[in-house]
């Protein structure tokens, strides 16, 4: 540490402790200035907020990290800039509010060491001093803001894998799935666990897949419902599947892709006739026989 | 009767079906043992079908799938029908996932829809009297 820097450090100390409340207070006041309210925070808990910060950075200053690796090393500190971002990110805020609210901070205590001095030079150098510290706290609220975003996007593709796959019972021993949008491997593994979890619970004899909402299908799509359909066969019901369009008839047509060993049928009504009949007919019914 | 294999699985003759399940310990020998002494108490039992419950199964092997698959086409040969009762969630997924589809092999959700299939009904007492004419229990 120079001597500079120490000098400085003492200066933002002996603010900090003078004017915190008007450090709070110019923080909260800029902060509001500049739309960090879109992120649905009251002036409360902006405050609240603020009291934490700057009690956290007072003891971060008055011990003896580098200037530089304050905001990382001190685990208050830290805590209260993760919070601070995570906050935003959780309430939809812009980045550019949580930047904003990074920036307006080093505005609000340089102006607490102008309280304090006039002199050019240790102003100078305790501006210095801020940004190092604050930098720090910037380039982290910045990837915490970006972490929490994506935690939510993650929860959400999740949230949309189990609703569009849901597993409807329409008949007596009769279950039906309907599809919406493509089918790649991870939805294929979630709509077999969820349909054999099913069957096995309800003692279905007959699923029915409906593809109505499926844009396309084409080979790797084929084969997973091929996949399904031998699973379910191997869990001792029979598997149908409904709702070829006649467009996607004519794709599976032209790619060759065998479906000859599946019952199909262009609407869920049919299936389910057929389904029903099924079940209806005397022991002799045709029994599932595991990939004809 | 004479019964040189013994695997140590129960088999019971429910008037011409065999009823028999296997469970996670069968290793390799018994395997083995339990398809010879099967295929020697269809004969000797004139079976027309046989119901295997495996739904105690966690896991099913390549080794437990051609067992199985086996078990189908001798059967068959002998004019019985063999129908595998009760398979797991996991283990069908695991089963489709290796390429085993078990091709030949008839499945039932559970061992009550398997007796159906093999032309056992369920008595006019229970739940499903209306569904299904009463009916003597076998043929």
């Amino acid at each position: 540490m120079t001597i500079d820097e120490a000098d400085a450090r003492h200066h933002l100390c002996g603010a900090l402790r003078e004017h915190a409340e008007y450090v709070a207070d110019r923080w909260v006041h800029l902060q509001k200035e500049r739309a960090a309210l879109d992120a649905g925070l009251t002036e409360a808990q902006l405050r609240e907020e603020a009291d934490v910060l700057v009690e956290q950075l007072s003891s971060g200053l008055h011990g003896d990290l580098a200037a530089d690796r304050l905001v990382t090393a001190h685990a208050g500190l830290r805590q209260a800039v993760i919070e601070l971002s995570l906050r935003r990110a959780r309430g939809g805020a812009a980045p550019s509010a949580t930047a904003l609210a990074v920036l307006a901070l080093k505005e609000a205590l340089l102006e607490a060491v102008q309280l304090g001095t006039s002199d050019a030079a240790s102003l100078y150098s305790a501006a210095l001093l801020i940004n190092r510290v604050l930098d720090a706290a910037g380039a982290l609220s910045f990837a915490t803001y970006v972490e929490g975003r994506e935690e939510i996007i993650r929860r959400q593709s999740r949230q949309l894998l189990e609703v569009s796959t849901p597993v409807v019972q329409l008949w007596d021993r009769v279950l039906a799935v309907p599809l919406v949008g493509t089918l790649d491997t991870s939805r294929t593994q979630v709509v077999m666990e969820n349909l054999l979890g099913a069957i096995e619970s309800s003692e279905a004899q007959v699923t029915i897949i409906d593809i109505t909402g499926v844009p396309t299908v084409d080979t790797a799509v084929a084969h997973h419902l091929m996949q399904t359909v031998n699973a379910v066969r191997l869990m001792g019901a029979d598997c149908f599947i409904s709702g070829i369009r006649p467009p996607i008839a004519q794709t599976i047509a032209q790619l060759g892709i065998d479906l000859s060993a599946i019952v199909t049928r262009a609407t869920l009504s049919d299936a389910l006739g057929a389904a029903i009949a099924l079940i209806a007919s005397p022991v002799s019914r045709t029994i599932p026989v595991a990939a004809r | 009767m004479s019964d040189p294999a013994n695997s140590g699985v129960p088999i019971l003759r429910l008037g011409d079906v065999l009823v028999t399940g296997l469970l996670d310990e069968l290793d390799d020998k018994a395997a083995m043992a339990f398809t010879e002494e099967l295929t020697q108490r269809i004969v000797a039992d004139r079976a027309t079908g046989v119901l295997i419950d495996i739904s105690r199964l966690e896991l099913v092997d390549s080794f437990v799938a051609r067992i199985l698959m086996e078990l189908a086409t001798t059967t068959r040969l002998l004019g019985a029908r063999v129908i595998v009762a009760g398979m797991r969630p996991a283990v069908a997924i695991t089963l489709v996932e290796l390429g085993l589809g078990l091709p030949g092999v008839a499945t039932a959700v559970n061992a009550e829809q398997g007796m159906a299939v093999l032309g056992w009904q369920r008595h006019p007492g229970s739940q499903a009297a209306g569904r299904e004419a009463a009916h003597a229990p076998w043929r």
